[in-house]
C-alpha cells in the first residue's frame, strides 16, 4: 500500500512521439524563426495548437451571442408601462428589415466560405507538396494559383459594404438604435457580427501578408487555416442571427 | 490572431523593454499581474480603510479626500468591490500565480500563446488604469456598487460619479473581460495541449485542476458580462431602452421605457457567482497543495478534490438567481435556485474533510505557507457556513443587504481568498526570486491578519442580524443601531491594526527579494515540477530539457523510499507488493 494519491500504470499524453526517451517535440529551441524548421512533428502539434486555441476562443464568442440571445428573449415577452392608459403593454414593435438585401449579403458571405475553404486546402495541399518541390531538378509546375484568399477577402468585404447599405436602410425607414427594443437588437447583433467578421478580414489580411514576408509554407498554412476556420464560424454566426431576427423578430 | 506565434520560437531577449515590459515570457508576466494585484489591493485597502473610519467619525476630515459626502461613500463602496474583485481575486491568484507557475508544473516552456498571454496582461492594466481614472474625472468615481445594477448605472444623470465615471467604469470592466478571455484560452490550450510526457490529467497538481477549471469558469462566464457591459453603454450612450424602464431621474421623465433592470441582474450574476469561485478555486488548490507538502502526506482523496473543484464549478453556474430572492422572482425558481446553491455545500464539505484528513495525523511542518494554508481552510469554514443561510430565500429575505451579507462574502471571497494568496506568495517566492521570506516575520504577519480579519468580518454577522443596513453611508443618528456603534468603532480599530500589519508583509517581500536568504532548488522538500529546476527558473523552464514524469504530485511518505518524499520527476517507484 503506496500512497493514497492515485498509482498510475504510466500513461503518456495521447499525441505525443512514441517511443520512450523521445522528448516532446515543441519548443524546438529559441531560433527565434518559428517557421524555420525541418521537424513536420513539431509543425503538425502548433496546428493542432492552434486550432485548439481557436475552438476555446470561440466559446467565448458563442458565450457573448447566448448573452444577447438570452437578453432578446427576455425582453421580447417583457410587459411595459403605457404612461396613458396606465395599462401594461407590449412595445416589442416587429422591425421590417430589408429582407432581400439581407439575403444577397448572406450569399456573398456564404460564397465567400466556400473560397475560404478553397484556399485552406490549396495551402494544406502545398505543405504535402512541399517536400518534393525541395527536390532539385523537381518542377511541379502550376505555380499561378487562383487568389482564393484574395477572393474572400473582397467578398468578405463585400458583405461588410451590404451590411453598411442595410444601415442605409433602416435609417431611411426611421429605424434608429433607439427606436425600439427590436431595432436595438437588429443593430445590436449586427453591429457585432460586423466588428468580429472586421477581424477575420484582418486576420485574412495578415495571412495574405505572410506570404510577403517569406514565412514558411508551414507557418502561412497555420494562419490561414486557423483564420478559416474562424471564418467559417463567422457565416454560422450570421445564419444564426438571420434566423434569430427572422424567427423572433 | 497570434497564431504563428509558438511556444519557445522566441529566444530569450536581451534589451530591458522586451525582458521586463513587452515580454513573452510567462514567468515575467506572472510577476507583472502579481505587482499590478500588489498595487490595487493597496488602493482598495485603503478605499476599505475610509469606508470604516467614515462609519464610525462620519464627520472626521481624511487625508486626500477629506469630508466625505454620501455621494464620496458610495463611490468608494464601488471602487474598493471592482478594484479587489478583479484587480485583486482574479488577478493576483489567477494571473499571477497561475500564469507564472501552471506551464512549470506541467513541464511545458511557456504558455501556448506567449503574445495573447502578454496582450492579455497589458489590457488588464490598460483597464486598471481606466479604472483609477474615474477618480480623477469630473463627477468622480460611479456609485452604482461592484454589481452596477441599473437603473442607477444606466442613466448618465442619476448621480454625480454616474457621468463620466461610470463610463469609464463600464469600459474597464469590458477591457478586463477581453484580457480574462485571452487569459483563459490560454490557461486552457496549455493545460490540454502541453504537458510534458507523463503528465496525465491525474497527475497533475491540484494547483494545475484549480487554474484549469477556473480558466473555463472564466470563458463561460466573462462573455457574458461583455455581452451585458455592451447593452449597459448602449442604453446610457444611445438611448436604448435594454434596462430602463419607464420612469422620472430628478424629477424628469427619460427617453427610455419598457426595459427591465432584472435583465442586467440575470445577466450580470450569470457571470458575477462563477466570478466568486474565479476567485476562490485557485486558493484551494494552492490550500490542497500546501497541506499535502507542509503534513508530509498524500492529499487525502485526490481524485475526490478534482471532482469537488469541477462539481463546484458546474454548479456554479447555476444559482445566479440567489442574488436576486428579493427581486420578486416566482417562489418555484427561488427554490430551485435554493436547493442548487445549498448542493454546494456538499463538494465543499468533501474539500474540507479532505483538507482535514490530509493534516490528521501529519508531520505537520508550521511555516509561514502552511499557517496561512490552514487560516485559508478555517476562513473557508467560516465564511462558508453562513452560505446555507442565506441560500433560503425565507432566511435571505430579512439578512438581504445587511451587513450580514457583508461579513459572509469577505470571509470566504475576500479574506479566504487573499489567505490562499498570501500562501501562495511565502510558498513561491524562494523559487520566483531564490531569496526565502522572513520565517519570523512571516510569523507574525499571520497572526495580525487572522486575528484581524476575523475581529473585522465576524462581527458582521451579529450586525446584520441586529438591522444594520450595507452601503448606508451614515448611521450614527439612527436610534435603533446606536448599541451597534461600540462594536463597529472596535471593527475599525481592528483594521486599522490588520492594515498596518500588511506593511510587515510589504517589507518582508521585497526586504527578502533584495537580501532574504539564498533559496535552494528545493526548500520546502515539495514533488512538483517547478521545484525540480533551477531557481529562480532559466528562460526556457528547464534549461534545455524537458521533464518526464513519473508520479503522481503528492507521494510524501511513500515506505520504502529513500527520502519522505518522491519527486514528480524520480524513476517510477517499485509497484507495491502484492497483498
Amino acid at each position: 500500500m503506496a500512497t493514497v494519491t492515485p498509482n498510475l500504470a504510466v500513461k503518456y499524453p495521447r499525441t505525443r512521439d512514441s517511443g520512450g526517451g523521445v522528448p516532446p517535440s515543441y519548443g524546438g529551441g529559441g531560433d527565434g524563426n518559428p517557421g524555420d524548421t525541418n521537424d513536420s512533428s513539431d509543425y503538425r502539434e502548433r496546428l493542432r495548437r492552434a486550432r485548439l486555441g481557436l475552438i476555446v476562443g470561440l466559446t467565448a464568442v458563442v458565450m457573448m451571442f447566448v448573452g444577447f440571445t438570452s437578453a432578446l428573449l427576455f425582453r421580447k415577452g417583457l410587459p411595459s408601462l403605457d404612461p396613458q392608459t396606465n395599462t401594461y403593454t407590449r412595445d416589442w414593435v416587429p422591425i421590417n428589415l430589408p429582407w432581400a438585401l439581407l439575403a444577397v449579403n448572406t450569399a456573398v458571405l456564404l460564397a465567400s466560405s466556400v473560397t475560404m475553404e478553397l484556399a485552406r486546402r490549396d495551402i494544406g495541399r502545398q505543405v504535402a507538396l512541399a517536400p518534393v518541390k525541395s527536390i532539385p531538378g523537381i518542377s511541379l509546375g502550376d505555380e499561378r494559383r487562383f487568389p482564393w484568399l484574395g477572393s474572400t477577402v473582397v467578398l468578405g468585404l463585400g458583405f461588410l459594404v451590404g451590411q453598411f447599405l442595410v444601415w442605409r436602410v433602416l435609417r431611411e425607414h426611421h429605424f434608429f438604435v433607439y427606436s425600439g427594443p427590436s431595432s436595438s437588437f437588429a443593430y445590436l447583433l449586427f453591429g457585432t457580427h460586423a466588428v468580429h467578421l472586421a477581424g477575420g478580414v484582418i486576420a485574412l489580411i495578415y495571412a495574405a501578408a505572410t506570404s510577403l514576408l517569406h514565412r514558411t509554407v508551414e507557418a502561412r498554412r497555420i494562419v490561414i487555416d486557423v483564420a478559416g476556420l474562424y471564418w467559417h464560424f463567422m457565416a454560422l454566426l450570421w445564419i444564426y442571427i438571420f434566423a434569430l431576427l427572422l424567427i423572433a423578430r | 490572431m497570434a497564431t504563428s506565434e509558438v511556444v519557445h520560437a522566441h529566444a530569450a531577449p536581451q534589451g530591458f523593454i522586451r525582458k521586463y515590459v513587452f515580454s513573452l515570457d510567462h514567468k515575467v508576466i506572472g510577476l507583472q499581474y502579481f505587482f499590478l494585484a500588489l498595487t490595487a489591493v493597496w488602493v482598495g485597502m485603503i478605499l476599505s480603510l475610509f469606508m470604516r473610519i467614515h462609519m464610525v467619525w462620519p464627520n472626521a476630515d481624511l487625508p486626500l479626500i477629506g469630508h466625505i459626502q454620501p455621494e464620496a461613500y458610495l463611490s468608494l463602496v464601488t471602487m474598493h468591490g471592482t478594484i479587489m474583485v478583479f484587480f485583486v481575486l482574479t488577478t493576483a491568484p489567477q494571473g499571477g500565480f497561475g500564469n507564472y507557475f501552471l506551464p512549470i508544473q506541467i513541464g511545458a516552456p511557456d504558455m501556448a500563446f506567449p503574445v495573447l498571454n502578454m496582450l492579455s496582461f497589458w489590457t488588464t492594466f490598460v483597464a486598471f488604469v481606466v479604472m483609477i481614472a474615474a477618480f480623477f474625472v469630473t463627477g468622480g468615481a460611479p456609485l452604482h456598487g461592484w454589481t452596477g445594477y441599473p437603473p442607477l448605472s444606466a442613466i448618465q444623470s442619476a448621480g454625480p460619479g454616474e457621468g463620466l465615471g461610470a463610463d469609464l467604469w463600464i469600459t474597464s470592466i469590458a477591457l478586463f473581460c477581453g484580457a480574462s478571455l485571452m487569459g483563459a484560452l490560454n490557461f486552457i490550450t496549455t493545460t490540454l495541449d502541453l504537458r510534458a510526457k507523463g503528465m496525465t490529467l491525474m497527475r497533475m497538481p491540484l494547483t494545475v485542476w484549480s487554474w484549469f477549471i477556473t480558466a473555463i469558469l472564466g470563458l463561460l462566464a466573462f462573455g457574458v458580462l461583455l455581452s451585458a457591459g455592451i447593452l449597459l453603454l448602449m442604453d446610457r450612450n444611445l438611448g436604448t431602452s435594454f434596462y430602463v424602464p419607464l420612469g422620472t431621474v430628478n424629477g424628469q421623465l427619460t427617453a427610455h421605457r419598457g426595459g427591465s433592470p432584472l435583465l442586467w441582474q440575470h445577466l450580470f450574476w450569470f457571470f458575477g457567482h462563477p466570478e466568486v469561485y474565479i476567485a476562490i478555486l485557485p486558493g484551494m488548490g494552492v490550500a490542497s497543495q500546501l497541506l499535502s507538502t507542509f503534513s508530509r502526506k498524500p492529499i487525502f482523496g485526490y481524485r475526490a478534490m478534482v471532482y469537488a473543484m469541477l462539481a463546484i464549478g458546474f454548479l456554479g453556474f447555476m444559482v445566479w438567481g440567489h442574488h436576486m430572492f428579493m427581486s420578486g422572482m416566482s417562489p418555484y425558481s427561488a427554490f430551485a435556485f435554493s436547493i442548487l446553491t445549498m448542493s454546494i455545500g456538499v463538494p465543499s464539505a468533501i474539500k474540507t474533510f479532505n483538507w482535514l484528513g490530509t493534516i490528521w495525523k501529519g508531520r505537520v511542518r508550521f511555516h509561514t505557507p502552511m499557517l496561512f494554508a490552514i487560516g485559508f481552510v478555517s476562513l473557508f469554514v467560516s465564511g462558508g457556513l453562513s452560505g446555507p443561510f442565506l441560500a433560503q430565500p425565507t432566511l435571505d429575505i430579512p439578512l438581504h443587504d445587511t451587513a450580514f451579507v457583508v461579513g459572509h462574502f469577505h470571509l470566504i471571497m475576500g479574506v479566504a481568498a487573499i489567505f490562499g494568496i498570501f500562501a501562495a506568495t511565502y510558498y513561491w517566492v524562494p523559487k520566483m526570486f531564490g531569496r526565502m521570506m522572513s520565517e519570523s516575520l512571516g510569523r507574525i504577519h499571520f497572526w495580525f491578519t487572522f486575528i484581524g480579519t476575523y475581529s473585522i468580518f465576524m462581527p458582521m454577522h451579529y450586525l446584520g442580524m441586529a438591522g444594520q443596513p450595507r452601503r448606508y453611508s451614515q448611521f450614527t443618528e439612527v436610534a435603533y443601531l446606536q448599541h451597534l456603534i461600540p462594536l463597529n468603532r472596535v471593527m475599525t480599530y481592528a483594521a486599522v491594526i490588520t492594515i498596518a500589519a500588511q506593511l510587515i508583509f510589504v517589507i518582508n517581500l521585497f526586504w527578502s527579494i533584495l537580501k532574504g536568504q539564498k533559496a535552494t532548488d528545493n526548500p520546502w522538500e515539495a514533488t512538483t515540477l517547478e521545484w525540480t529546476t533551477a531557481t529562480p527558473p532559466p528562460h526556457d523552464n528547464f534549461g534545455g530539457h524537458t521533464p518526464v514524469v513519473h508520479n503522481g504530485p503528492y507521494e510524501y511518505g511513500v515506505p520504502g523510499a529513500a527520502r519522505d518524499f518522491v519527486m514528480q520527476t524520480d524513476p517510477a517507484a517499485s509497484p507495491s507488493p502484492a497483498h
